[in-house]
């Protein structure tokens, strides 16, 4: 796996890496892949689902609420 | 002037002595000021003060009414047109005008069922105009990232979902659109959160959630106009609106119903140990797919491999060298058999060689005289004079002699 790559992994938000997790199953699971392909499917993969775990574990849910008079959005954790 | 005198009135009062008289009378009745009243609406109205204004008629008679803002927000159901309802006040003067009025302080709809008549008749209505229709129901995400809440910002809903959502998908950012979920307010003010989250936050899936209550607690949820508004959002709407055995035309019209607040957020979301448990899951398929992979190819490399084997030169060239050791054996063999011939010829020739060799006449008991003048070997006595020294060789040795005399002849 590049640098690159890895690095496009450690931003991605949860949704995209585990639709990029599935997508990269379905991929290996087609025929006649070179190794080499194959190998680095698997990598990537693995990272995926490092990334997709890691974000899961430590969400922590941001709740905001708009106000009732202003159309603005106001941030309110709760 | 004095024939008019007659005529002068012994009290004149003012119109506001008048109106105000009628008021203290309407308002000292016990009758009055706590009477129900059974009739239809017409004329309704609500300005933006939130006040209601209407009449309410039979056949025969009308009477107008008022009912203010605080009152008409703690009724539950929301009145309209050609209801027939049962008003609950005290009568009054409206000094201004003069009018008689009801003063309504709770109203509910009249006759056995009447709620539920209502609710029938709009679903029919909204049904035949296709606003429930499986077909335009939106799809509801599998991974919501936004999710928007439209609820009363105080109620139990409220934390149940964020409990649920938290618990089970705590990546989800969550907007939460406050709005009153009862009352004559609340279908409008629902409306214009779910126009709200519609238009600023743009949310990947909308929750409209309301804890149980009494089906007049639930009415805001048959709102017509809020009805239309969920089924016409842009946003799939997920409704959670009272109890499992709740219904309401809002979950019609919603996208997907769910039985309480607390369903609503399930369904709008995957569960987190699912998740990860899908995730590894993953993972391992991917390993598996790899290492099958890799097993594919190591079979496919040793089939190669034996394919190979059976088509290298390598068996012919053990064929071949398996041929020559023969043919080179065969040639020992062959050259060896000669050979041994021609040993026995030796020996053969040996033995006659071995045979002429003169020491074995010598070894017979013959002996070799020769002459010790010349060392010519006497062959024949005339070789020979009496007195002549000769040299006599036999078997094991050898002598010197003189002959004596010679004879000629055997």
């Amino acid at each position: 796996m590049t640098e690159t790559q890895n690095e496009t992994i450690q931003n991605m938000d949860f949704e995209t890496a585990f639709t990029a997790l599935q997508d990269n199953v379905s991929m290996l699971e087609g025929e006649d892949l070179p190794l080499e392909k194959s190998l680095a499917l698997y990598e990537l993969g693995q990272a995926l689902a490092n990334r997709c775990s890691f974000l899961l574990e430590q969400a922590e849910m941001k709740v905001r609420q708009l106000s009732l008079e202003s159309p603005q959005i106001s941030d309110n954790e709760a | 002037m004095e024939q008019y005198s007659f005529f002068e009135p012994q009290n004149i009062i003012t119109v506001s002595q008048l109106t105000g008289y009628l008021r203290q009378v309407l308002e000292s009745d016990e009758i009055l000021q706590d009477i129900w009243v059974e009739g239809e609406i017409s004329n309704f109205s609500r300005p933006s003060s939130g006040h209601l204004y209407f009449t309410l008629k039979d056949s025969e008679a009308a009477v107008r009414c008022v009912m203010w803002r605080n009152a008409a927000a703690r009724m539950s159901f929301v009145p309209r047109e050609g209801l027939l309802v049962q008003a609950h006040g005290g009568m009054s003067v409206y000094e201004v005008s003069g009018q008689v009025q009801l003063y309504v302080d709770t109203m509910k709809p009249a006759g056995e069922g009447a709620l539920y008549q209502e609710f029938i008749r709009l679903r029919n209505k909204l049904e035949a105009e296709g606003l429930f229709d499986p077909e335009i129901k939106k799809p509801i995400p599998e991974l919501p990232k936004c999710i928007g809440i439209v609820t009363s910002p105080t109620g139990a809903a409220l934390q149940d979902m964020l409990n649920t959502l938290r618990r089970r998908y705590p990546i989800a950012e969550v907007i939460v659109a406050p709005s009153s979920v009862q009352g004559i307010d609340a279908p409008a003010e629902i409306t214009r959160a779910l126009h709200r989250l519609q238009q600023e936050v743009r949310p990947d899936v909308i929750l409209l959630g309301r804890g149980g209550g009494s089906i007049e607690d639930l009415w805001a949820f048959n709102d017509e106009d809020l009805v239309r508004a969920v089924a016409a959002s842009t946003i799939p709407i997920i409704s959670g609106v009272g109890h499992e055995t709740d219904f309401t035309l809002t979950d019609f019209a919603a996208d997907l119903r769910a039985p309480t607040p607390t369903a609503a957020a399930e369904v709008a979301t995957p569960d987190k140990s699912e998740l990860l448990g899908m995730i590894a899951e993953l993972a391992n398929r991917l390993t598996s797919l790899l290492q099958s992979r890799l097993a594919d190819l190591r079979w496919e490399h040793g089939q190669l491999q034996h394919a190979l084997e059976r088509l290298s030169p390598a068996h012919d060239i053990d064929t071949y060298r398996q041929r020559l050791d023969e043919v080179i054996s065969r040639l020992e063999r062959a050259a060896l058999t000669k050979l041994d011939r021609k040993m026995l010829q030796l020996q053969n020739m040996i033995q006659s060689l071995k045979s002429l060799n003169p020491q074995a006449v010598l070894n017979r008991g013959y002996a070799i005289v020769t002459r010790k003048l010349d060392g010519r070997v006497v062959r024949r006595v005339e070789q020979i004079q009496p007195q002549e020294d000769i040299h006599i060789r036999v078997s094991q040795g050898n002598m010197e002699a003189r002959v004596l005399k010679t004879n000629s002849g055997e």
